[in-house]
């Protein structure tokens, strides 16, 4: 079963593959550069204690990113 | 990474560009991901001891020291660290203008074996810019740790420019990158860079605004890359374009 969720909704744990980024412009450009490409594959490492920002792997490097910028991402959640 | 141009200021900047550098002396310029191992393979060359440290964003502005290998006298820029040229913070600026504007005779780009495919895209983005490019594999035994292979010699073919394996830290495969420095220097190596071709009507666009970039600056600068960045409707480059080439027609036309 599949199941498609904004990224700022992953739970910690959770592995994901990156399905349309919906930001425009530089954040979208930022994005991007950081590997949040389609069909690339990122997993929620952990939250920080107000929950904002949160920790994700992606290609192999934790980043960690505000949920103003990954609730425009959408990413369909693997087992 | 963190620094935006409001906190770091400007003040910054107008530091980025003065290199002392003497005649016959060869720029190259050290770029990578943030966390790759340039500083260390900086000291490794220069013989300095510029402060290194295992977090990103430590290197803001360029240090620079020099080297001498066979015949000649180098000077090493060492960058910030960046995922991408496509400024939009003050390193990645830095780091841009620098590759873009400052005319290093050779760029050498630092990537992190155990996650290449990451660190792939900023070599892509350079050798948009420029022909003369080393792309250097570091943390070699991290990878092999990890179960990593990478088929370099295919890496290379793909890429179009040399590729080495290296360890900076112990200094592994910095004799290779001396010799193909060296040999770079010579005209002795021949690159092919892989080169993006955008869509027929992307490629329309840059030809005209490329005819229009060639008539005002002329061959100086690379005005493919100049021109993408044009689309892309980028100000901090026309910033840039104006600054160095101090040409203020230009940035009033194509704006």
């Amino acid at each position: 079963m599949d199941k498609k969720v904004p990224l700022h909704l992953l739970p910690v744990g959770q592995k994901a593959k990156v399905i349309v980024l919906l930001n425009k412009g530089l954040s979208r450009r930022r994005l991007l550069d950081l590997g949040l490409i389609k069909d690339s594959l990122v997993k929620t490492e952990r939250l920080s204690p107000s929950g904002n920002p949160i920790a994700y792997n992606i290609k192999g490097s934790v980043i960690a990113l505000r949920k103003e910028e990954t609730k425009n991402v959408l990413v369909e959640i693997i087992s | 990474m963190g620094l935006t141009s409001q906190s770091s200021g400007f003040s910054l900047l107008k530091e980025k560009f003065e290199i002392q550098k003497k005649p016959n002396q060869k720029v190259i310029a050290l770029a990578g991901n943030p966390n790759t191992g340039k500083s260390t393979l900086f000291n490794n060359l220069t013989g300095l001891n510029q402060h290194t440290g295992n977090w990103p964003g430590k290197t803001v502005t360029n240090a620079q020291g020099t080297f001498k290998y066979k015949d000649n006298d180098y000077l090493l820029v060492d960058l910030p660290g960046t995922y991408s040229l496509l400024a939009n913070s003050v390193e990645e600026e830095v780091a841009r203008d620098f590759i873009c504007f400052g005319n290093p005779d050779i760029t050498i780009v630092i990537s992190d074996s155990t996650c290449l495919e990451r660190n792939l895209n900023l070599v892509l983005q350079v050798l948009e810019i420029t022909d003369n490019v080393i792309v250097c594999l570091n943390l070699m035994d991290e990878a092999k740790r990890k179960g990593i292979t990478i088929n370099i010699k295919k890496l290379k073919e793909k890429l179009g420019v040399p590729v080495i394996p290296m360890v900076a830290r112990d200094g592994k495969g910095s004799k290779e990158l001396l010799d193909t420095i060296d040999k770079m220097i010579k005209k002795e190596i021949k690159t092919t860079p892989y080169r993006l071709t955008y869509n027929k009507k992307t490629e329309n666009i840059v030809n005209e605004i490329e005819k229009k970039l060639k008539n005002l600056i002329g061959n100086k600068l690379n005005t493919r890359w100049l021109s993408l960045r044009l689309i892309d409707g980028d100000k901090q480059i026309l910033k840039s374009i104006d600054e160095i080439v101090k040409n203020n027609s230009l940035s009033k036309e194509e704006i």
